[in-house]
């Protein structure tokens, strides 16, 4: 548990991707089975202890500490688990104890029950240290909130082991915590795991940025470059899982599409919900913000189900029926894939369309309509390419349209992370609520922090430095002086700005030095951009 | 409150010593002024008279270039105020020439703690426990959650991190009076005798310390390094230094913070510090209450920090208490 303990206080005082990675690794060829499994499994919220809930470490600390000074401290401090950590009394008799192994802590977490843990908890607190307790109690109630997603753990593992990242990917989701399989593989090059009946995560196949280049069509099929979330559908074992592009499960999300895929494959596709805005009227997609409807939710109601139905637009087939593609040539697959088509219910999947086009400058031109079905762009895939983990050069390339540009006046701005800390490089930027020589104010409507070189960070950090009129904790308001030509994808109305709008992927495109502040755009031309 | 103790009223904007017209640790000028310690939210300029240690006049001199009114008192030297009270200043243990004032009045005794901490300290002289009828306490880290470890383990990982960055450096963000002194110190005393590193803020501070025998060994001036020179060793910063355009000529720094606000996590990451040293110049919560039963006072009244903690213990305890509203007194930087 110390050692646990210790990454876990590491990781919360480490802003640095490095850095962590560095940790995670270390962690991982340091500690043993099945110790650093389970860690694994906590840090990318992979275990669930049902029995313990925030509300029971509350109530234990109630029956030991006053009432009123929990209270305080719990307020000063933000958080149930620390302050506890703080606040439980040592016990008199604090004789050192043997270290606790996590996988001890694991197992007698694991045989709580609601009733139980009331009992048992103390008995574990008490062998701990403030660190040690933090961490059980992290550990016991979920939610580590230390920075570390579930693709930063694989790349720590890849990392420590010295394995391709491609090939934690493909073994991770297959095993259970604690992932003994994995370490073996990992740590002495041991066999495979053997997977076959399993539903588990392969790594996507992704796309390089097409910049100023030009392809020719006869090598490179084209394809709408929808605009939802890219997921992959896998049925094994009688069991189907959806997968986000990071490998994260999120069957529990997509529950309509868990019993409509008949047959054993890996697929690869477009999650959309129902609706008009792309890709025409019947059997059309609603644009990403409907989508976002249904993002995140670990349970979804009737309601959701009815309002924003989910479907499968597929790309691609990896797998099928005990084959893998894979290798084979993307014509090939292509060809499977529309074969594949008439088997599957079209209540839940349809097949994205290529686009066919004479030359790339028609293409070009198609290219350019695509805003008003509020799709991203294109994908060109060269017919010839195998599906192969990552973004190789030259097999795929996404060429998205060229972005929508508004000027904004600098609002706000806050100081940057790792080694942008001394630099203010987090800006807020707003539009005009009306005419600003008639005394129109502005409100917010974005925020980026990239977009700019080096040279220009120092030059606007110097700027925001000398026009600071206001300062709230780590944030400067600055004289409204500056214009920024911001780049972004699509806008949206939200009712969580004061503007009423939202912004996708805004980022500075040109620094406007020369433009003055009352010339920046008014909310009424952005609002113009929306298209839901 | 006994109505005997009407001789003492505690202002807005300072505790008012009415029948000596004095004031203690006032936050706007006054005639006459005792003043704790040198800390600038205690020690303002501008009084008529300034009554304090000797160290801490010193240090008010540093401050404001002037030490006009300066009236020194020992520490246990008794002196009149005048109307029948008597002030004695006796160590509090908190920086160099910190010091409790007692007040004594038609055989009353009050006590006035300013800031203090019972923890050792090799800058100066120990807190002293002094019985009295009304013990006016501070209450910076007065919250249960606030308990400083002992300095060693923290000056022990500080060394840790600076033995594991051979090629960066350690950034210390550290008050400029007291907390530098004492890093540097118990630094010192735990064997560390290479150069460390001081940002500009801090030199004229270093060298009072030394000049009232405080040893801090070879202190040098970041301005007049290279990068390479700080290589591999530990630099100290007034915390508001921390993450300013000042800190881009350090090798690669690992940001530091010795202050007891990093008992939280949270305190610690608002402030993008990677290595949080609790240690604190202020009284923990045990502290605090200890000293309140070791005073065992018919009162205890509370001036600035986490009162209404403190409050509810001393009610727990059967003590009679009350939080006085002073304001002007900040402690962010501890």
């Amino acid at each position: 548990m110390e050692a646990f303990a210790t990454l876990l206080d590491a990781l919360v005082y480490t802003t640095s991707r490095n850095r962590k990675l560095a940790l995670i690794a270390a962690y991982l060829r340091a500690a043993p089975d099945p110790d650093r499994g389970w860690a694994l499994a906590a840090l990318t919220d992979g275990l669930d202890f049902p029995a313990v809930k925030s509300s029971t470490i509350r109530g234990l600390l109630m029956e030991r500490v006053d009432p009123v000074l929990w209270a305080l401290s719990r307020d000063f401090v933000g958080d149930t688990a620390e302050t506890a950590s703080l606040l439980w009394p040592e016990p008199a008799d604090a004789a050192p104890q043997p270290d606790l192994a996590l996988a001890e802590v694991v197992e007698r977490l694991s045989g709580l029950t609601r009733a139980t843990a009331p009992r048992e908890l103390p008995g574990l607190l008490d062998r701990l240290d403030t660190r040690g307790r933090y961490a059980l109690i992290k550990l016991a109630t979920g939610g580590m909130r230390v920075g570390v997603s579930a693709r930063l753990a694989k790349t720590a593992f890849a990392l420590a082991f010295e394995v391709p990242v491609e090939g934690v990917e493909e073994y991770w989701h297959a095993l259970a915590p604690p992932y003994a399989e994995l370490f073996a593989w990992g740590e002495s090059g041991g066999p495979v795991p053997d997977l076959a009946h399993t539903p588990r995560f392969r790594p996507f196949m992704l796309a390089h940025p097409l910049e100023d280049g030009v392809v020719d069509l006869a090598d490179y099929a084209a394809e709408w470059k929808w605009d939802g979330i890219r997921v992959q559908l896998v049925r094994a074992g009688g069991e189907t899982r959806v997968y986000s592009r990071s490998g994260d499960d999120i069957s529990a999300t997509f529950p309509e599409l868990l019993d409509v895929l008949p047959m054993d494959a890996v697929l690869d596709g477009e999650l959309l919900v129902r609706g008009s805005a792309q890709g025409g009227e019947a059997g059309g997609a609603a644009s990403f913000n409907a989508l976002q409807q249904r993002l995140g939710r670990k349970t979804v109601s009737k309601a959701m189900l009815r309002d924003y139905p989910a479907f499968v637009r597929l790309y691609d087939v990896m797998l099928l029926e005990g084959q893998d593609w894979r290798e084979e040539p993307w014509k090939l697959r292509r060809a499977t894939l529309e074969g594949l088509m008439p088997r599957l219910p079209a209540s839940h999947f349809d097949l994205s369309q290529l686009v066919e086009a004479g030359d790339f400058a028609a293409l070009a031109a198609i290219r350019d309509t695509a805003r008003d079905e509020a799709i991203e762009g294109l994908m060109l895939k060269h017919r010839m390419s195998p599906y192969v983990a990552g973004r190789k050069v030259a097999l795929w390339y996404k060429w998205k349209r060229d972005p929508l540009l508004i000027d904004c006046v600098v609002m706000y701005a806050q100081r940057g992370s790792g080694k942008r800390s001394s630099f203010h490089s987090d800006y807020t930027f707003g539009c005009w609520a009306g005419d600003p020589d008639a005394g129109a104010e502005l409100l917010p409507v974005g925020k980026a922090y990239s977009g700019f070189t080096d040279e220009e960070l120092k030059k606007l950090d110097r700027f925001v430095r000398q026009n600071t009129v206001g300062k709230f904790g780590p944030v400067r308001e600055v004289k409204r002086e500056l214009v920024f030509e911001v780049a972004f994808d699509s806008v949206h109305a939200s009712k969580r700005h004061k503007s009423g709008l939202a912004m996708r992927f805004p980022r500075i495109h040109r620094i406007r030095w020369d433009k003055p502040a009352h010339e920046a755009d008014r909310l009424e031309s952005l609002r113009a951009l929306i298209k839901d | 409150m006994s109505p005997s103790f009407s001789w003492i009223r505690p202002e807005p904007h300072g505790i008012h010593i009415v029948p000596a017209d004095a004031w203690v640790d006032p936050s706007r000028p006054v005639a006459r002024a005792l003043v704790t310690h040198g800390h600038a939210d205690h020690a303002r300029g501008g009084h008529g008279e300034t009554i304090a240690t000797p160290a801490t006049l010193a240090i008010m001199k540093l401050r404001y270039a002037t030490s006009q009114g300066a009236l020194p008192v020992e520490y246990g030297e008794a002196i009149p105020l005048g109307g029948g009270v008597s002030a004695t200043c006796l160590p509090a243990g908190h920086v160099l020439g910190s010091a409790q004032i007692l007040l004594e009045h038609a055989g009353e005794r009050v006590v006035i703690t300013g800031d203090y901490k019972r923890a050792p300290d090799p800058t100066c002289a120990p807190f002293e426990v002094t019985p009295c009828d009304i013990f006016i306490t501070e209450a910076t880290f007065g919250l249960p959650v606030f308990t400083h470890p002992p300095i060693a383990g923290e000056i022990g990982k500080l060394l840790e991190a600076r033995a594991e960055n051979p090629d960066s450096c350690i950034l210390v963000g550290a008050y400029a009076l007291g907390k530098a002194q004492r890093v540097i110190a118990e630094l010192r005393a735990a064997g560390h005798t290479d150069t460390i590193w001081l940002h500009g803020a801090m030199e004229a501070m270093c060298r009072l310390y030394e000049e009232h025998g405080v040893a801090l060994g070879d202190l040098r001036l970041v301005s007049d390094a290279t990068k390479d020179q700080m290589r591999g060793s530990i630099i100290l910063a007034p915390p508001s230094a921390l993450n300013d355009r000042w800190s881009r000529r350090l090798p690669d720094p690992v940001t530091a913070m010795a202050s007891g606000w990093m008992r939280v996590r949270q305190r610690a990451r608002q402030r993008g510090v990677e290595l949080p040293l609790v240690i604190s110049d202020h009284a923990d919560w045990n502290e605090l209450t200890r000293t309140i039963a070791e005073v065992n006072p018919q009162e205890t009244w509370i001036t600035h920090g986490r009162e209404e903690a403190l409050l509810r213990w001393c009610e727990l305890n059967q003590r009679r208490a009350r939080a006085l509203a002073l304001v002007g007194y900040e402690d962010e930087d501890d």
